[in-house]
Order: structure tokens, then sequence, then C-alpha cells
């Protein structure tokens, strides 16, 4: 074996990545085999349930570019939460910070529908961060001033958001044309996201494996990702070298927060195409899941989004092939959840 | 005395760490009634012999008797059985619990209805007996460290050891503190406890010890009875033939004294919890100078250190640095002006253990070693090594994560760092704890090149002949108050000591 190849495979990030991703095949197998007891018990047969979603899933290019649509979100909202894991935050308000980031970006494309798409867009995104990051940003602020764990005040700002997005469409931004289901109007063409040829493959992809680049990039070559990783390691040495630890703490969680908000910005832009209350069945939460899993590296951020997505797809599937009332597919993802949460905990709290 | 057989003895104990070989020990024993003392020098391999009989580590080969009868020490569990207590340098206490419940957790024989008045007598009894009281309902989180170590004592008799080990007891303790351990040691081998210790001083040696054993790379080179030991005969033993001179720094000449590095003027601090307040604390370092602090610790030395180096802010008083208002300065201004801090624990306050040893280096460097969006590692290693080297540190293993080096190493780590870039003004908390002779004496050296270069030095510690060795000036610390202050010529244990503990005039 060539030296440079030997000591690739001794790097951390390799390292862990042997460990995490046996663990994520078998959390997804435990996961299969405990839902195929509820399709056995609802009278169903879930070995050709589940190989008629793989034929669904793989077999076509419809199938598998709705995989990629679905992964688009995961990335931007698990970096949300494996950057300030890297400082020994745990930011579980992905959700909210989404909504916030939908909110604003809806406020650019009502206020601004006369702009160039060139120019509507990067505002539109730019309006989606600064939401995301807001809400991120007040956590980060109290808990650099000690006054309340980060932890409680993102979860708490998560009832927050949609609220706020459900008075706007109810109220001030709700569509005329129909007066039953509360919507904003539709965007014009030029605050939609492009998309790739017929699919609904969207820009946001892009954006989630930029973000996902320079999330590894920064934590791995930068001197602010070393900072960060000194800070997650020991908080009070590095306060003793100078290291300035309440900026980290407030500056890391707005721009989570503000990822977290792009990938609101993408599901309004190019996928709803207008502001609706159920703008994410719980992308913010299955991001915690896919970066507790992942353990913070951008290669494991990559491969464990790609699995929940693959998870959610089945669900979503099964719901309409086998006639499965949703509900058992939010069963699922708590059983996803229970066995992720009953192993060990994310790498960026352990040592 | 002729004693039966001994309380536990050991033969022929081989442990290898996979080249290394860090015990080749032929024989030792320790009798009912008897304190041995393990000297040598940091890796000579004291602590992997008393892990061994303590069933922490498996040896490769080896006998073992407890009170003559062969047995094997598998694990720890098996060594309590067999009465064999050991105190980590590391206490394992838990922290948030009082010290009753700690002691009561290491009870074998807890009913399942735990009744704190019984066993808060049994524990008190014990405790009066043998002068190691403490307040049995206190969390262990609010006892100094001393009083800690007697829990653990404690916690070590009452589940039934009758062979006590202690692995550098006094590295943690004050003089006066010390002292008192030594009186327990004398109760305990009365009541006929075998004790055995580890240590690196003489003097301690001196002060308790019946037995004296000697280790050198691994082996027992020689057992000194106490009627026989002397410095000399000890020191040649540590080192073989090649004992290291003591060669203090000379004193800095009566010269005029360089400008005024630091001045503290009426430093008061806002009483917080598990701290001390400082009240009234004025004085100054000018460059060229050594100023020592004494003092029992918790005495407000940690504290001082801190609002030196700007992470405590003072509630009244001012701080200067250099002639300049520095009480509101950050902690990265200050260490890019050129403060170096060497803190007293430095494994949890001045390294990040999950991070490479080279990573640990240019943490806090402030700018330094910035290139591009990243660090210029090949100019970071050139300066390290000259660092090293200057301080008779053996090469770094810069790849190495922090977390898996020993506690002297580590000690390395953070003087190499510290000190790379000439700093006008150290603060040092007890550096040479942890330090083998060899090492501590480079230390020592160093500091007085960096006296003689023009830096400032402010050296807290609580070993006297230390302070009395390298001190331009000595200031007390008692109650957060400066509670006497001595020139060279008035170095006097006695004097020194008793403003330490109260009982002389405030200076």
């Amino acid at each position: 074996m060539p030296r440079e190849l030997a000591l690739a495979l001794r790097s951390p990030t390799a390292l862990a990545m042997r460990h995490r991703l046996p663990r994520a095949i078998v959390v997804a197998l435990v996961a299969l085999a405990v839902f195929a007891v509820v399709l056995l018990v609802d009278g169903k047969d879930p070995l050709r349930a589940y190989r008629d979603t793989l034929v669904y899933i793989f077999g076509n290019t419809y199938g598998f570019s709705e995989l990629l649509v679905r992964m688009t979100p995961l990335l931007l909202t698990s970096i949300a939460v494996a950057l300030p894991s890297r400082l020994g935050l745990i930011n579980v308000g992905g959700e909210g910070q989404l909504y916030m980031g939908a909110w604003l970006a809806t406020a650019g494309a009502l206020d601004f529908p006369d702009l160039p798409s060139w120019l509507l867009l990067p505002l539109m995104t730019a309006f989606g961060f600064a939401g995301g990051a807001l809400w991120a940003f007040l956590p980060g602020l109290m808990r650099a001033a000690k006054l309340v764990n980060e932890t409680i005040s993102t979860l708490l700002l998560n009832y927050i958001a949609p609220l706020i997005v459900s008075f706007f469409i109810f109220g001030p931004w709700r569509s005329p044309e129909s007066s039953s289901y509360p919507q904003s109007p539709a965007f014009v063409e030029a605050a939609r996201l492009p998309a790739l040829g017929s699919t609904r493959i969207h820009l946001g992809l892009l954006f989630g494996l930029v973000c996902l680049t320079l999330y590894g990039f920064a934590l791995n070559r930068t001197r602010w990702g070393l900072e960060m990783r000194a800070i997650g390691g020991n908080a009070e040495a590095s306060l003793r070298l100078g290291i300035p630890v309440s900026a980290y703490i407030v500056v890391t969680m707005a721009i989570a927060g503000g990822i977290a908000g792009i990938a609101g910005m993408a599901e309004v832009s190019a996928i709803q195409g207008r502001l609706v209350a159920e703008l994410s069945p719980g992308y913010g939460f299955v991001g915690f899941l896919v970066a507790w899993l992942a353990g913070g590296t951008a290669i494991g951020i990559l491969a464990m989004a790609f699995l929940f997505a693959v998870v959610s797809s089945v669900g979503d599937i099964l719901q309409i092939t086998q006639g499965v009332p949703y509900a058992v597919i939010n069963l699922l993802m708590a059983v996803v959840l229970f066995i992720v949460l009953g192993q060990r905990g994310p790498a960026g709290t352990s040592r | 005395m002729t004693s039966p057989a001994p309380l536990l003895e050991a033969t022929g104990v081989i442990k290898r760490f996979g080249p290394l070989l860090a015990n080749d020990v032929a024989a030792f024993a320790v009798n009912a009634g008897e304190v041995v003392a393990l000297l040598g020098e940091n890796g000579a391999g004291k602590s992997t012999l008393c892990k061994i009989l303590y069933g922490y580590y498996r040896p490769d080969a080896g006998q073992f008797a407890v009170a003559g009868r062969p047995t094997t020490i598998l694990s720890p569990r098996a060594a309590r059985r067999l009465g064999i207590g050991m105190v980590f340098q590391n206490f394992s206490l838990i922290p948030a619990l009082s010290v009753w419940e700690n002691v009561a957790l290491f009870l074998d024989d807890l009913p399942w209805v735990i009744r704190p008045g019984k066993l808060g007598r049994r524990i008190k009894r014990l405790a009066e007996r043998l002068r190691l009281s403490v307040d049995l309902r206190l969390p262990v989180g609010r006892l100094a460290v001393g009083d800690r170590q007697k829990v653990e004592i404690l916690k070590q008799l009452l589940a039934g050891a009758r062979v006590l080990i202690l692995d550098e007891p006094t590295k943690v303790l004050a003089p006066q503190e010390a002292d008192g351990l030594f009186r327990t040691f004398a109760t305990l081998r009365e009541e006929g406890y075998g004790l055995i210790f580890i240590t690196h001083k003489l003097r301690e040696v001196m002060a308790c010890a019946d037995r004296v054993a000697v280790m050198r790379q691994g082996r027992i080179v020689g057992t000194v009875s106490r009627q026989e030991a002397n410095e000399a005969n000890l020191l040649r033993l540590m080192f073989g033939d090649s004992s290291p001179l003591q060669s203090r720094p000379s004193r800095a000449p009566e010269t005029a004294p360089g400008e005024m590095v630091l001045e503290l003027e009426q430093i008061a601090t806002a009483a917080d919890v598990g701290t001390v307040v400082l009240r009234d604390l004025s004085f100054g370092i000018r460059g060229g100078e050594i100023v020592g602090v004494a003092g029992v610790s918790g005495n407000g030395q940690r504290e001082l250190a801190e609002i030196i180096l700007g992470l405590r802010r003072p509630k009244s008083g001012v701080k200067r640095l250099w002639g300049e208002n520095a009480t509101g300065w950050s902690v990265a201004r200050i260490r890019a002006r050129g403060v170096a801090s060497v803190p007293e624990d430095p494994l949890s306050l001045a390294m990040i253990p999950a991070l490479t040893v080279r990573e640990n280096l240019v943490l806090g460097s402030g700018r330094r070693y910035r290139r591009g969006l990243g660090l210029d590692w090949r100019r970071l290693v050139t300066d390290m090594d000259k660092s090293a080297a200057r301080l008779r540190f053996p090469p770094l293993s810069y790849g190495a994560r922090a977390a898996v080096l020993s506690g002297g190493n580590q000690q390395r780590i953070v003087l190499t760092r510290e000190l790379a870039q000439n700093p006008k003004l150290i603060v040092a908390l007890y550096p040479t704890r942890g330090l083998d002779t060899r090492s501590a004496e480079a230390l020592r050296t160093l500091l007085g090149e960096a006296r003689a270069a023009g830096s400032a030095v402010l050296l807290v510690s609580e070993d006297l002949d230390e302070l009395f060795a390298v001190s331009d000036r000595l200031i007390v610390l008692r109650d957060g108050r400066i509670a006497g202050t001595f020139l060279p010529e008035s170095f006097h244990t006695d004097a020194v000591g008793l403003s330490m503990v109260g009982a002389a005039n405030a200076a």
C-alpha cells in the first residue's frame, strides 16, 4: 500500500468514518427491521414493500432525483448543527432557523418583484441567511452572556418561527387567489431558483455542497477551525490562551443558523414557489440526527444526509403505495432517532 | 523488631510497555508498621510498580505474597480484598457528593438502606483516631486539596486497606499540609499499617520514611534504611555517578532595577463562589526581577494570577503593565504584549487534550504564525524545537495527541510554548510540579536567565527551598492579602512559614 494511502486511511477522519459507516448501516437495518414489524401488523408484506420502494427510488431517474431534492435541505440543516457542535454547543433549532430563513427570503421576493433574477436570488439568499442567523444569534448571545443554555433557547425558538410564518400568511401576505388555504402569493419567475432539466433538483443542492466543502475546509485547514476545535476541546484553557470564546460562540451560532436559513430560502424559492405553513416535514430535526450520526465530518454529513433522504423517501413512498398512514412514517423516524440516541453522543461533545 | 512475614511482598516483577522495560524489580516488600518511600526521577518506574501492586497494571512476570501467603493481584478490586489500597495522583472522588457519601460509595459492605448517622460515626471515629478530620457533610468539590486527600485515605482505610500506597501525595500539598500528612503517616505506622509513598523530594524521605527504595530505569537500585540515608548517597543512587550539581541561578547583582513591568494598586475582587477574595493587594515587579509568592495553596494565588492575566476583573484597583492602565485589557492583548503564563494544572488549564502537540503549541500565539487562512507550521516547529532545546527537554513528538502524554511531558509542552517567544513577564504557578529534579533545575536556571535578560518573573510555588533559591523578593499571601514581604537576607523557613499560617506580624 502506498504510504500516502496508508496515512490517509489512518487519518482521524478516515478512522472516524470506518467506525461510523458500519454503525449507520446497522442503524438503517435495525430501523427497517422494526418497521417491518409495523408493516406486518398492518397486514402488509414488508419484503415486497421494501423491494417495490427501492425499485421506485433507484430504478428511475425521477425517483433518484427526488432523493437529491430531499437531501438538499438536510445537508444545510445538518451543517447548522455540526458547526456549533465543534464548539461543544448543541443547536436543536435548525427547524426554526429554516422557517425564519424562508420567511425573510419571502419578504425579499414579495417586496422586490421587479428585480432581475441575478440580483433577486442573491438578495433572497442573503435574506434567508439573515433570517436564520437572527434565530441562532439570539441563543448564541444568551449563551455567551451565560444567561440561557443554547439547547433550551434554540429548542423553544422552534415553536415561535412557524407562528411568525403563519401570522404573515394568514395576515399581510395572504394570497387573494385562494381564500381557503393560507399561503403567500406565488413568487415571480425571477424569484425561483433554477432547477436541473425537468427534475426538481435545484441550485440549493449546490449551496449545500459548497457549504459542506467550506465547513470541512474551515475546520481542518484554517486557524479559525483550530481555535473552534480548541474551544470544543477545553473552553477554560482556550479562554486562558486568549481565544475570544464568547465571540466564537455568537458568530458560529449565527453562521450556523444562517446556513439553516438558506435551506428555508431554497425550499420556498425552488420547491414551493411561495411561503406556506407546512414548509418543512421536520428537516431541521432530521438534520440534527444527520449531524449527530455523522460525527461532524464533512464526508460523514454527506453520507448520512443521503441515508436519511432514503429513509424518508421510503416512508413517503410506502404511504402512497402501501397506504400506510402518515403517523407510521413518523414512527419510522422515531425508531431511527431512538437507536441513534441509544448509542454514544455526537463526536463534537465526546472526547 | 523481628516481624513475621511482610504485609506485602513482590519478587521478580517485570513489566514492559512495548519496547520499553518499565519495571524489572527483583524484590520489594513492605512490613507492618513501616513507611517505605519510593524515590526516583520521572519515568524511573515508581508509579508503574505501585499500579502493579494495586492490580491496575498486570505484570508480565512476578510473584506476590500478602502476609506470607502467595497470591495474585489481578484487579484493583482484588487488591482491595487483599487489603491493599491506593491513593492516585488524580483523586477519584465525586465532587458533587458529600464526604461521607464518597466514602460510602467505596465500601463493599454497604447495606441496602444507608444510615448516614451510623456510617458517619464510623467514619468520624476513624478520622479522629488518625487525625484526618474533615467535615463529613461538605461536598467534596468544596474541600481544599489537602482535605480531599484525607478523604481518599479515609476511604481506603475504611474499606479495609492494611497496605496503603500513595502516588506523590505531597505534590498537591503546601509544606504545612505535607507535615500534617507525615503526622498521619506516623499514626498509621503505630497502628501497624504498611505505607508506600512515591516522591522525588529528598527532604520528605528524610522526614518520614523508615526505609527508602531508590528506583532508576525500572529497577530498584538500592534500599537504604533511614539511619543510613543521607542526601549524598540517595542522590548517587538516583542519578548514578552523574548526580546533578545543585546549580542555583546566581542572584542578580545589585544594579539599577529595570523599568516597572507590572504594577498592582489596591486590587480587590468581588466575592464569588469557590474563590478567594483579594483585598487591598499592591505590589510591583520590575524587569530583571523574580518575585516569589509563597502561601498555603488556596489563599489567593490563583486569583492573583487570573487578575494579572486578564482572566478576572478586579472590583476596584488598578493594574498597570509597562506603565499603561491595563485593568480592562483582554487576555489576547496581554499575551500579545509578552506575558506568558504557566498555570497550576496544565492539562485542564493550558492545553486541549484532544488536539495534537503541534496544535497545542500554536494556540495562544496570536498573529505570530498566521499565514493566509492557515498557519505556518514549519516556522512554528523551528521555534519550538529551539525553545525545547533551551529548556533541555528531549525532542517533542509533534503529532501525538496531548492527552496521551504523561503529566511531566504535558508540563514540558506548556513550558516550551510559553517560554518560546522571550516573554517579558512570566507568571508561573507551581511550574516545577511534576518535573523531575533535573528538569526542575533546568527550569529554574532558565528563569534566572530570563531575569538576566531583563524579564520580570512572578513565581508562585509551595516549595520554599525553590522560592528562596531564585527569588529576589518574596511576598506571602494569606486570605487574599499580602501577609508579609521578605528580602533575601531574611529568607528563613521559620519566619516565612509563620507568615504563611498567620502568626507573624504583617509587614
